[in-house]
């Protein structure tokens, strides 16, 4: 089932898709004319919370639940759209701001006047240039057309957007290391409660929205929150960009409804397996979840919640594949050592932990693993995130610890032979390491 | 204003020390710019920062010294970024740095000599559809195999182009993209740096400041 919503319009027309012209030709800002013209804030915010649309950048938290979350008298508010996105695997806000950028600004346009918010911004990561300068011409366009700016269509709304520019940490894609970000610090997040919808960018109540979100909210306003509901299952409603990448032969972005299988999703959409490999595993929703495999999860359905019921989770929507040429501890590493680079550096089960587990995958690869490094990995993960259960528990303030035990008990739960194999003295003797409690509980 | 600053950067700092509702959230851009005017963040651009915003040498370093994308030692006129991260790494891109490595004869954090070339390792680029993905100056190449890697470092050498530009290295040396790119993009990096025209990093196609 295809029903296209937010890559419609650039893949209609692919030239011109990013312009103005384009833009309004398809039927662009009408949705904020609707707004402004014939609703009031509440009907917006009844219409996205009608649509049951969940957050799509990692967290899948329901956005009209979190809007309502802004105390009712503070003022002034800020909407922060989050467009950080870094989480490996994941390359779908960059081509909703390089390829229509518009409907994002139109959907910052109604959030901002649902949420009487005033400024808005939009955090980019610096390694998105060419996405912030495709935004900033749509912003500067809409400024000089009436859509930004000052008594925008004459409704006496007013909205000024910002777009700033990140310098290279994943962790500010955590929505409050984005807003310490914002105010010029470190990119540190800070401990929640209190959520920045009460106290966010300079203690004001703050909405911060995924890039994805948001270009979704002119669709909403058009159509009613109740046909974005009825696409999909109930608790996965609408269409979702996905992220393919990998060992497919045809990765890149689709939008899909969710409830097909994995195996539709791989072998159809995907194109299936590059060089005809056979599938090993796949990271189901960005290097922070933990994997799939075929003979356990291929024919279940991706949705938010049959994903989550069986221990992981959709994310970001980015898809990792991997066929049977993979060395897991080499994967693994690769995303472990991502973590660890990330870490900010506040929480001492996630500084130090990260960087143990990367260098004991690291010597394992180098061949110079020892017996003990299989328990010490476990080990070491339980001391991040306590029993290794998922949703994981938590030590540290925000989940990027816990995310750097997902490759791990991953590969401990499906692959733990080809670990063991290379590790000098089990390979030889293939018995089992000693274990810690929690190893057993991780691998059950 | 800082005197020593073009006028242009001087007028770019006043405008998003005015555009922010706090000055400090200036801090990221401003930091850029004095990168910009200085070649790198050094010290004496971070203390630029902090009379600009308010905020204490210490603060801004503190700063600085968080993002990996401030330098705070001399990169090359072009910084080439390997992306290493998982789906990259699935597809060759260890390959694709030992041949840049190669080519420049620097390892991954080095820069040449000559100051014309920087090589680094990155975390995920955003690229994964399109892997193994190379920047340079943040401009992005998708499906870049290493013998093409090679010909890119030779390119930067020999035509040590005056605006680095995505579409341009992408139809001579990418391959698989992520997704279709649409439209040419005019604009690219006149340093390395993100080109984007509020930081006055970015130029056009013609070979103009944009």
């Amino acid at each position: 089932m295809t029903s296209k919503i937010l890559l419609s319009r650039m893949e209609a027309h692919p030239a011109d898709s990013n312009t103005l012209g384009r833009y309004v030709a398809t039927g662009g800002y009408e949705s904020l004319r609707k707004a402004l013209g014939k609703m009031t804030p509440d009907d917006v915010l009844a219409e996205v919370k009608a649509s049951n649309i969940r957050g799509r950048g990692g967290a899948s938290f329901p956005t009209g639940v979190k809007w309502g979350f802004l105390p009712p008298e503070t003022r002034p508010r800020y909407l922060v759209v989050n467009g950080d996105e870094s989480e490996p695997g994941t390359f779908k806000d960059r081509m909703l701001l390089e390829r229509d950028p518009h409907q994002l600004v139109e959907g910052i346009a109604i959030s901002s006047f649902a949420l009487d918010v005033q400024h808005a911004f939009v955090y980019i990561r610096g390694e998105y240039p060419k996405p912030a300068r495709r935004l900033q011409r749509a912003i500067d366009e809409a400024y000089e057309a009436g859509y930004l700016g000052k008594d925008i269509l004459g409704s006496g709304f007013d909205l000024d957007v910002t777009v700033h520019l990140g310098a290279g940490a994943y962790i500010c894609g955590e929505e409050t290391a984005l807003l310490s970000s914002l105010e010029g610090r470190r990119g540190e997040p800070r401990i929640k409660p209190p959520f920045p919808a009460v106290e966010g960018l300079y203690a004001k109540p703050t909405i911060v929205n995924n890039v994805e979100t948001i270009s979704n909210v002119p669709w909403i306003v058009a159509n009613g929150g109740a046909k974005y509901a009825a696409i999909g299952p109930e608790t996965s409603s609408g269409t979702r960009v996905m992220s393919l990448s990998g060992h497919l032969k045809e990765p890149g972005d689709y939008e899909i409804v969710a409830g097909m299988t994995w195996r539709d999703l791989i072998f159809d959409v995907g194109g299936g397996i590059l060089d005809d490999r056979e599938l090993k595993a796949w990271v189901p929703g960005g290097a922070s979840a933990p994997w799939f495999v075929p003979s356990e999860h291929l024919d279940t359905p991706v949705t938010i919640d049959d994903i989550a019921k069986q221990g992981s989770m959709i994310g970001s929507g980015a898809v990792i594949v991997m066929n049977d040429s993979t060395n897991v501890v080499g994967a693994a590493h690769r995303l472990v050592r991502f973590f660890s680079h990330e870490s900010c550096g506040q929480c001492t089960p996630c500084r130090e932990g990260t960087s143990w587990l990367e260098r004991i995958l690291s010597r394992i690869l180098d061949g110079f693993g020892r017996p003990e490094d299989i328990g010490l990995l476990l080990d070491v993960s339980d001391n991040i995130s306590p029993g290794l259960a998922w949703p994981p528990a938590m030590t540290t303030i925000c989940p990027l610890g816990p995310s750097a035990t997902a490759p791990v008990v991953s590969i401990m739960r499906y692959f733990r032979d080809e670990v063991e194999a290379m590790i000098p003295g089990l390979a030889e003797a293939s018995v089992s390491a000693p274990e810690t409690e929690s190893a057993e509980v991780a691998v059950d | 204003m800082i005197s020593s600053w073009s006028h242009e950067n001087q007028q770019r700092a006043q405008h998003l020390l005015e555009v922010f509702p706090e000055k400090r959230s200036a801090a990221m851009p401003l930091l850029y710019i004095a990168a910009h005017e200085h070649g790198y963040v050094t010290d004496e651009a971070m203390r630029e920062v902090a009379e600009l915003t308010g905020l204490s040498a210490a603060q801004i370093q503190s700063v600085a010294s968080f993002y990996t994308m401030y330098k705070r030692d001399r990169v090359g006129d072009y910084l080439v970024s390997v992306c290493t991260s998982i789906s990259c790494y699935l597809n060759g891109a260890d390959a694709v740095l030992e041949a840049i490595e190669d080519a420049t004869g620097i390892l991954d954090g080095e820069t040449t000599p000559d100051g014309e070339i920087s090589v680094e390792h990155v975390e995920c680029s955003g690229a994964c559809g399109g892997a193994p993905a190379v920047s340079v100056n943040w401009e992005l190449i998708e499906g870049l195999q290493p013998d093409k890697a090679r010909e890119l470092i030779k390119w930067l050498r020999d035509a040590k182009p005056a605006v680095v530009l995505g579409d341009e290295m992408q139809m001579l040396f990418g391959g698989r993209k992520s997704f279709d790119w649409g439209p040419r993009e005019a604009e690219g990096a006149v340093v390395a740096l993100p080109a984007f025209a509020p930081y006055g990093t970015a130029g056009t196609e013609a070979g103009e400041r944009a």
